[in-house]
């Protein structure tokens, strides 16, 4: 604002001194070289002396803007990454077990890819290119220590995109035989390129947090010694998983808008059964997700005490509140599309399990509260005199780890009881041992959750190294073992069961698809607040202790301004997709259309919009 | 209404539970507006999510509403419509100038309770062994400098203690000083609250700077006599 006020008052001086006459003219150039003002701002920190450090420009600044595109690129490539994981193993079972609509599922999980890909690079491009503008110290200084890594990563990109173009435009011609088998690897090759893709990267953001610098070696071997940084593996699981988990929940979000306007009912089954498998996709992988949350974040701590204090205690403390109120929410949603999908796709089920779903919501309602409850609470000050101090006596016992990790447990067991009553619904057993079977899954539940809450609460009086170390991870086990116990119990259990209501697809409630739509949006939120928080942990340093940041920007800004940018992102985020996902089905409309011309389009739609060869076989 | 009755009274129920029931329970005490306000929040949330699950319940709910709302041949209730729509603008008008509105009360705080250290302070190691003389010597210099404030029994009820706010920390309660390392405490208490840095503001913090008065060797046997005296252990990575 200052320099559009400095750049009026100037514009005013001089248009009162070349008086009347002479007073358009000289407004007219004032005014170009006002506009013009932003270039010189840019350009000007480059004509002093001595090598550049840092550019800026006005208005947005230098860092919002690498923020914003950081962010956007960051949320593009988690969806090209995750999508291909799940569209591969859809292929997989369409390929093994005969059945053509997961054929056709993943066909439409690696259309949105195609065309999310190539924005996704172009995002990479112009984050590269304002980071080598805004940045150059930096950018010479990482260059220097991961240059044999770049040009890994080029290479990488070129079989990524070959493959990809290979694995989408063969899939029609690659449909029989040994062909299918060479379109199967193609897909794992995808993914294997992607998986490098991702971790290199990962690999640089992760040593300005957690720097391993070597001061001799050749370059090779001071690259890898940066690379294989305490930081870098907790990144690389905990991404991707989260990559499936946004790539989940986007693709049903997508379900969810086509299936609230499409009108046939074939589309409306498609659309609803996608919609289904996009939930089940992101669910499944938020089970795993706090646990490689829970790793990264202890790997952190043990790595910088300054650091993990900064995160759980500092001033980003209150970012994990925010977090647990999204991830509840995304709980909420996922367990509530369960519930929704029984009492609508499952004609009669609801009296049933009401009671069921009425204890669940409740018990995963509590874990919430617990999980949301801060352990310094904001409060007036008479509030605070009357609780003496910023901690409750009674419920500030919640506000540390050992509760937030036993709720977390617990409302995955509940969510994963919420998938197998959904799995179960409208099916009778028939196999003698079920009451046994049935009544070992339920021993296993109690006993699991039980335990879950017993070691949380002896948390409470073991050193806080027992916890982490011994209890915490129990407790991880305990879950993971029920879902393996109960999960092929289940299945074993159905293989032989009577069907006795007959699932409906098409027939959830318009709110199924805006409960899809919510559930994306949270879980972008989601993602844009903890990119903040990663890079915000690092505070002044671009490299922690080995590289100060001099730049203006060298604070970390107020959560209120921070909350503004990350709702910013994840609103341009969905404006992208929507974006995308229109140009990808603009083919798919044009050939549904009826119309003289229409039917001659199929060999002409544009390739990049992934519409081309779509569904060419079946017209 | 009928099927909004229970929602109703749940939310009044919950509403009365956490202002008037849970502050009476024995060593509780009153919760602050942030934390009522999540807690129906959560309540309403699933409240709807319930009644909205399927099909009957959603009408069941939803229906009475809008017949109330925009309904014909309401009877009586019609004079209640036209009082929700002039009170709850009213009542929204009312929240907002609350909430900006200029107040001589002081602003309700989000304290950082424990900001990061400086570099110089992280990953220190106590360097007088834990021995039972030491952890003696430190209980010693706790009582003398330490206890006033945060009392003979660890639990921040020294004779001092009315006198703050916020009172002083509770090394007794198992989210204090167990959540910490030792290197931690170190600083905090060679620093004091002067030495808080600026993410710890606003800096309500009356511990003195002890490293004008205490070398550092009596700071680490206060440190090994709190944990001691206190039955609770540091945050180590081994």
């Amino acid at each position: 604002m200052r320099v559009i006020q400095q750049g009026v008052s100037m514009v005013q001086r001089a248009l009162r001194a070349v008086g009347s006459h002479g007073e358009w003219l000289a407004g007219l150039l004032l005014m170009a070289g006002w506009l013009a003002l932003p270039s010189v701002g840019i350009a000007a920190e480059g004509t002093t002396a001595g090598p550049t450090e840092y550019r800026d420009i006005p208005y947005v600044g230098s860092r919002n803007l690498v923020w914003i595109v950081a962010q956007l690129h960051l949320l593009l490539a988690g969806f090209v990454l995750g999508v291909p994981m799940f569209a591969w193993l859809c292929e997989v079972i369409a390929w093994r077990g005969g059945e053509k609509r997961y054929d056709k599922l993943a066909k439409e999980f690696t259309k949105l890819l195609t065309s999310a890909y190539s924005t996704t690079a172009l995002f990479g491009g112009i984050l590269l290119f304002l980071l080598v503008a805004f940045y150059p110290k930096l950018m010479n200084y990482l260059t220097d220590v991961f240059f044999p890594s770049f040009l890994l990563y080029c290479l990488l990109f070129l079989l990524e995109t070959a493959t990809l173009y290979l694995y989408w435009y063969g899939w029609d011609a690659m449909q029989d035989g040994r062909k299918k088998t060479l379109h199967v690897f193609l897909g794992f090759l995808l993914n294997f390129f992607a998986l490098f893709i991702m971790i290199i990267p990962n690999a640089w953001a992760t040593f300005q947090s957690s720097p391993v610098v070597l001061a001799d070696g050749t370059a090779f071997e001071r690259a890898w010694a940066a690379t294989w940084n305490p930081t870098w593996w907790p990144i690389n699981i905990h991404r991707l998983i989260a990559n499936v988990v946004l790539g989940g929940y986007i693709c049903g979000a997508y379900a969810g808008v086509r299936y609230l306007s499409v009108r046939s009912p074939e589309e409306r089954e498609h659309y609803d059964w996608m919609g289904y498998v996009g939930n089940f996709i992101g669910v499944f992988g938020l089970l795993a997700l706090p646990f490689a949350g829970y790793w990264l974040m202890r790997e952190i701590y043990q790595y910088n005490q300054q650091m993990g204090i900064t995160l759980m205690g500092g001033f980003l403390s209150w970012l994990f509140i925010l977090q647990a109120m999204l991830i509840g929410v995304l709980f909420l949603g996922s367990n509530y599309y369960f519930w929704l999908g029984i009492t609508y796709r499952i004609p009669g089920s609801e009296g049933k399990y009401r009671r069921a779903m009425l204890m669940m919501l409740v018990s995963l309602l509590l874990c919430l509260a617990v999980w949301m409850t801060p352990h310094s609470l904001v409060a007036s000050i008479e509030e605070a005199q009357k609780m003496g101090g910023a901690h409750h006596p009674l419920l500030g016992v919640l506000g540390v780890m050992s509760a937030k990790m036993t709720v977390s447990n617990l409302m995955i067991l509940i969510t994963f009881m919420s998938f197998v009553m959904y799995w179960r619904a409208g099916k009778q057993d028939t196999a003698g041992w079920a009451k046994l079977a049935k009544a070992v899954m339920g021993a296993v539940l109690v006993l699991a959750s039980l335990a879950v809450i017993v070691l949380g609460v002896w948390g409470y009086f073991v050193p806080a190294i027992v916890r982490i170390n011994y209890f915490s991870t129990s407790q991880v086990l305990i879950v993971i073992f029920v879902i393996l116990t109960i999960t092929p119990l289940t299945a074993l259990l159905l293989k032989s069961a009577k069907t006795t209501t007959e699932m409906v697809w098409g027939s959830m409630p318009p709110r199924a698809g805006y409960s899809l739509v919510l559930n994306a949006i949270m879980v972008i939120l989601l993602m844009t607040l903890m990119g903040y928080a990663r890079s915000s942990s690092r505070v002044h340093w671009h490299v922690y202790g080995v590289m100060r940041d001099t730049s203006p920007y060298a604070y970390s800004p107020a959560l209120g301004s921070a909350s503004f940018i990350m709702a910013f992102c994840t609103f341009s985020f969905c404006l992208i997709v929507a974006f995308i996902f229109w140009v990808a089905t603009m083919g798919d409309k044009s050939k549904a259309a009826p119309g003289p011309g229409k039917g001659e389009l199929p060999h002409g739609i544009p390739a990049m919009a992934g519409g081309a060869p779509e569904e060419q076989s079946q017209r | 209404m009928g099927a909004l009755g229970k929602p109703i009274i749940l939310m009044v129920a919950m509403y009365a539970f956490l202002k008037f029931v849970l502050p009476n329970i024995p060593g509780s005490a009153p919760l602050p507006s942030s934390l009522i306000f999540l807690y129906l929040l959560l309540t309403a949330g699933g409240i709807f999510m319930f009644e909205t699950v399927s099909g009957e319940s959603k009408d069941a709910f939803w229906n009475p509403i809008q017949r109330f709302l925009t309904g014909e041949n309401i009877g009586g209730l019609q004079a209640l419509r036209y009082g929700v729509f002039i009170l709850f603008p009213l009542l929204v008008g009312w929240q907002t100038y609350g909430s900006t509105a200029v107040s001589d009360l002081p602003p309700t705080e989000s304290r950082t309770i424990h900001p990061a250290p400086p570099g110089e302070y992280t990953g220190l190691s106590n360097p007088v062994p834990k021995t039972p003389d030491n952890i003696m010597q430190g209980k010693g210099f706790y009582a003398a400098y330490c206890s006033p404030c945060h009392g003979g029994n660890f639990d921040g009820k020294g004779p001092a203690a009315r006198g703050f706010i916020p009172a002083p920390a509770n090394f007794a309660d198992p989210t204090t000083i167990a959540m910490l390392q030792e290197s931690y405490l170190f600083w905090r208490i060679k620093k004091g609250g002067v030495g808080l840095p600026i993410e710890g503001a606003p800096w309500k913090s009356a511990m003195p700077r002890w490293e004008v008065e205490l070398p550092d060797e009596w700071i680490w046997k206060i440190i090994l006599g709190e944990y001691d005296g206190a039955h609770q252990s540091p945050r180590t990575w081994e």
